[in-house]
């Protein structure tokens, strides 16, 4: 990242001598509720994000990491705008748990949310504080001062002025202030709300940018690891022989995770597949197509979320009512980084280098690894490479620990693809249930939602409809139900969001189409929820929506689905052409209408709905992991098709803009309603109803046959 | 075994005495520590580990060392003129055409290749050529856009 990354704050701070230090005497209101929600706080002290050098350079860190979704710019904006300097001036050290404040993780789209309003208000609070500096410097009131560029002068006389870098002059300032500092006003905005080029940009079209798998350290070692054919197999016989017999190869074994080892991965490589391992596989209980009844079987019982009025009621008011099942398979996060780490275990203490999506919650892991106390593990996280949930857990960072302890050595554990497709904290396999009615006038009447394995995000029922029930089963991972799934699950873009939006903006579509009524009318006729109305309306416009009612089977369709998620409200317009003769579905454009709060930065925002776009077409379109008990069938990219350049659509985002509300999720709102939209484009070129995901050209064929 | 390789990286003379059979990739990453070269799939199917062989572009995953004996390779540390970015890694900057940019210099290296072979691509032709590059945080409108805007510049056609 920078080199700021590879020194602790405590260094960096001596190395840069002076430097203002700040404290400030007031309550925590506001620095993170993700922090709360988790039991940890946000650090309250300005100087846990902030430091000011002599030369003026500020330096901002962050538990966040920077895995693409471009919060190394964003968060610089906000701090830049708030402190009141050019945002070149500050320097982003990320995912240190050395020199950064505590973070649970990067995820759920909370970084601009939750973690931004602390940086805010503690460059708001540093500003407050260095005007206050100033005010004494110049010797007038502080009410008379500006601040610009990280200067500070007298408003009425702008030569009289003293610089950030002045105040903080060789000096070691302990200060204290007792009032709260305003932020910055949109009106004010001058760092927010505009689009700056990525500032990680420049490293990494050169390729200066740093990923784990790219940092060395003298006397490294390349680990590949000795692995099962499948998950829940047994060890029964190891012979490493004939791979320790290989020049510059050692094998080592630290309480059964057994690696070969040498300076070079592909020695390691070759070596490794020379280790006779014979292993106990149990026959597997289901596989791809038989998980759904296992999920319904074996769920524990539900959690009701939602609900209101009776839905036998419901039943009765109903004109027509819709009875559906939907499901949607193992899918992968496949970023194109595999999870890769480099540790160093030495006097007792431990560094590792991860590609992690939470350096905090790596830390504690890698210690119960090694036997150590968390003080003594330190995790840095260069640029990640494609995170999506992924890079949750930390499996290879525990790894590498435990064969650098083992070796002695430093060691870089960097996964296969074949292993990233083993190990990967799969997107669960989900069932949904949904019984829904409507009444003659084309009034929703009743919604009785069941999940099983997807969790409940996304399922909020914002619809106006008297009579509803949501019933969630079993989280996503079983909650207690073992064994639930066959490997581990985990969070994924948006987690559940795009099983239950895929569900239920089909249903509504159906009911639509039965009532025959168009399918955008339907939604605006049956919610009141101001902001989805308005993402509607919006994305109604710009795709230049005509009414007609679905499916017109002409070959050719567009659909429509809406959802919130992450405090986000985004509506999409899908055109598509469906082959009769092939399958073959091509999505020709979406737009997409997203209204998230204040937006930082609203060219950032749009990569990030273009980016959900493209990637939600793998789960619409191809992307499944087929299994048989714990044997993964998928091991590159060959049998696990990605969406490629010839897939992605004209793609068009308007932002609506509401400047009342903070800013909100940006990460995944736009990915959760891509199922939905695409099944509900593909009902209106061909008239058929796509309720198994992926919607592959074979299933999307074997349904026009049907049909 | 030891096999005697001799070519020309990213503008210089490289003589190295190593297994020739070893792949172009991991001799880049490992021996000459030029990390921008990534390794995504190993089998030649994701394209990040691309780079220009004579101005072609190779995957260096699936590529022998001894196969660019006396040959002129570029890796993407190679292709700007001292601090002036090439044409393709402004584009894609001044584009947004990378997220976490693990895929970037394969895909840049893939569209320096495409260029150089069709220095007037239609859109379609640059989609084709894309095509085996891949790009998870989906970037592939953006990256479709700063290959345009070269071509463009070098008056080619925009359409």
């Amino acid at each position: 990242m920078t080199d700021a990354t590879r020194i602790g704050r405590r260094d960096f701070v001596k190395a840069l001598g002076g430097g203002i230090l700040v404290l400030v005497s007031l309550p925590a209101a506001g620095l993170g509720r993700d922090a709360e929600a988790q039991g940890r706080a946000y650090p309250t002290d300005v100087n846990a994000y902030l430091h000011i050098a002599e030369d003026g350079t500020v330096t901002l860190h962050s538990g966040k990491i920077e895995m693409g979704q471009g919060v190394m710019t964003s968060l610089t904006q906000m701090a830049a705008e708030d402190l009141g300097v050019a945002l070149t001036s500050i320097r982003i050290v990320m995912g240190d748990t050395a020199s950064c404040p505590w973070d649970a993780g990067t995820w759920g789209s909370m970084t601009t949310r939750f973690f931004g309003p602390a940086v805010r208000a503690a460059a708001a609070q540093a500003r407050l504080i260095l005007t206050d500096l100033a005010a004494t410097r110049l010797g007038v009131p502080r009410t008379a001062l500006s601040v610009e560029n990280g200067v500070v002068f007298v408003t009425a006389a702008r030569s009289r002025r003293v610089t950030f870098g002045e105040l903080a002059r060789g000096q070691r300032i302990t200060h204290t202030v007792d009032e709260r500092a305003v932020l910055r006003a949109v009106r004010e905005f001058t760092v927010m709300g505009r689009s700056p080029k990525r500032l990680d940009g420049p490293e990494k079209v050169t390729g200066a940018a740093k990923y784990t798998a790219d940092v060395r350290l003298p006397g490294m070692l390349y680990a590949r690891i000795v692995r099962p054919p499948a998950h829940g197999a047994t060890l029964r016989r190891l012979d490493t022989a004939a791979a320790e017999a290989v020049a510059g190869v050692r094998v080592v074994n630290h309480d059964g995770l057994v690696a070969v080892l040498s300076p070079d991965w592909e020695t390691s490589d070759r070596a490794v597949r020379l280790v006779r391992a014979d292993w106990d596989v149990p026959a597997p209980a289901f596989g791809t197509e038989s998980v759904f009844d296992h999920l319904v079987q074996a769920a524990a019982d539900p959690r009701t979320t939602e609900s209101a009025g009776d839905v036998e009621a419901g039943r009765q008011q109903s004109a027509r009512t819709f009875d559906v099942t939907y499901r949607h398979p193992y899918v992968a996060h496949a970023p194109i980084e595999p999870h890769a780490a480099l540790a160093e275990v030495k006097d007792g203490k431990a560094t590792v280098w991860a590609s992690t999506q939470a350096p905090f919650s790596l830390q504690p892991q890698i210690a119960r690894g090694l036997g150590f106390r968390v003080e003594d593990v330190r995790v840095i996280t260069p640029y990640v490479g494609g995170g999506f949930g992924g890079k949750a857990a930390g499996q290879q960072a525990v790894e590498a620990a435990r064969l650098a302890q083992a070796a002695g050595r430093p060691v870089q554990v960097g996964w296969t693809r074949a292993e990233e497709f083993f190990y990967d904290t799969f997107d669960p396999a989900a069932l949904v249930r949904v019984v829904s009615g409507v009444d003659a006038s084309g009034r929703l009447t009743l919604w009785d939602y069941q999940v099983y394995g997807a969790g409940g995000r996304g399922t909020e029922v914002f619809y106006d409809v008297p009579n509803r029930r949501v019933r969630v089963y079993g989280g996503r991972s079983g909650e207690g139900a073992a064994p639930y799934h066959p490997f581990a699950v985990g969070p994924w873009r948006a987690p559940g969001a795009n099983t239950n939006r895929f569900a239920a903006e089909q249903q509504i579509d159906a009911m639509a189409s039965a009532a025959g009524v168009d399918p955008l009318e339907f939604r605006l006729r049956n919610t009141t929820d101001a902001r989805m109305l308005s993402v509607l309306r919006a994305v109604g416009q710009a795709s230049g929506w005509q009414p007609a009612v679905a499916p017109r089977r002409t070959g050719r369709g567009r659909g429509l689905a809406c959802g919130i998620d992450a405090g986000t409200y985004v509506a999409h317009v899908a055109e598509v052409t469906v082959d009769r003769a092939t399958g073959a579905v091509q999505v020709e454009r979406v737009v997409c209408a997203q209204e998230m709060g204040i937006v930082v930065n609203p060219d950032g925002a749009k990569m990030q709905v273009e980016g959900c776009v493209t990637m939600g077409l793998g789960y619409a379109l191809t992307e499944e992991v087929r299994f048989e008990g714990g044997r993964v069938l998928e091991a590159n990219f060959d049998t696990y098709p990605l969406p490629r350049f010839s897939w992605v659509p004209r793609i068009e985002t308007v932002l609506v803009p509401n400047d009342d509300l903070a800013p909100q999720g940006g990460g995944e709102p736009a990915i959760v309603n891509m199922g939905g939209v695409v099944a509900n484009a593909i009902f209106d070129a061909a008239g058929v109803r796509m309720l198994r995901l992926p919607m592959t050209r074979e299933r999307v064929l074997a349904e026009i046959g049907r049909g | 075994m030891r096999d005697s390789v001799r070519f020309r990286l990213n503008g210089r003379p490289v003589s190295l005495q190593t297994d020739g059979t070893r792949k172009l990739l991991w001799v880049l990453r490992n021996d000459l520590e030029l990390t921008g070269t990534k390794y995504g799939c190993g089998e030649g199917l994701c394209g990040s580990c691309t780079v220009l062989v004579d101005g072609r572009a190779v995957r260096a995953c699936q590529a022998d060392l001894a196969s660019v004996q006396g040959r002129e390779v570029v890796t993407i540390e190679g292709l700007a003129r001292g601090d002036r970015l090439h044409p393709l890694q402004q584009a894609f900057h001044e584009h947004g055409g990378l997220q976490c940019g693990y895929c970037t210099p394969g895909m840049i290296l893939g569209a320096v290749a495409l260029l150089q072979a069709n220095p007037r691509p239609t859109r379609e032709q640059i989609v084709q050529g894309m095509e085996g590059h891949l790009c998870r945080c989906g970037a592939h409108q953006r990256i479709v856009a700063a290959i345009q805007a070269v071509s463009a510049q070098r008056g080619g056609r925009d359409d």
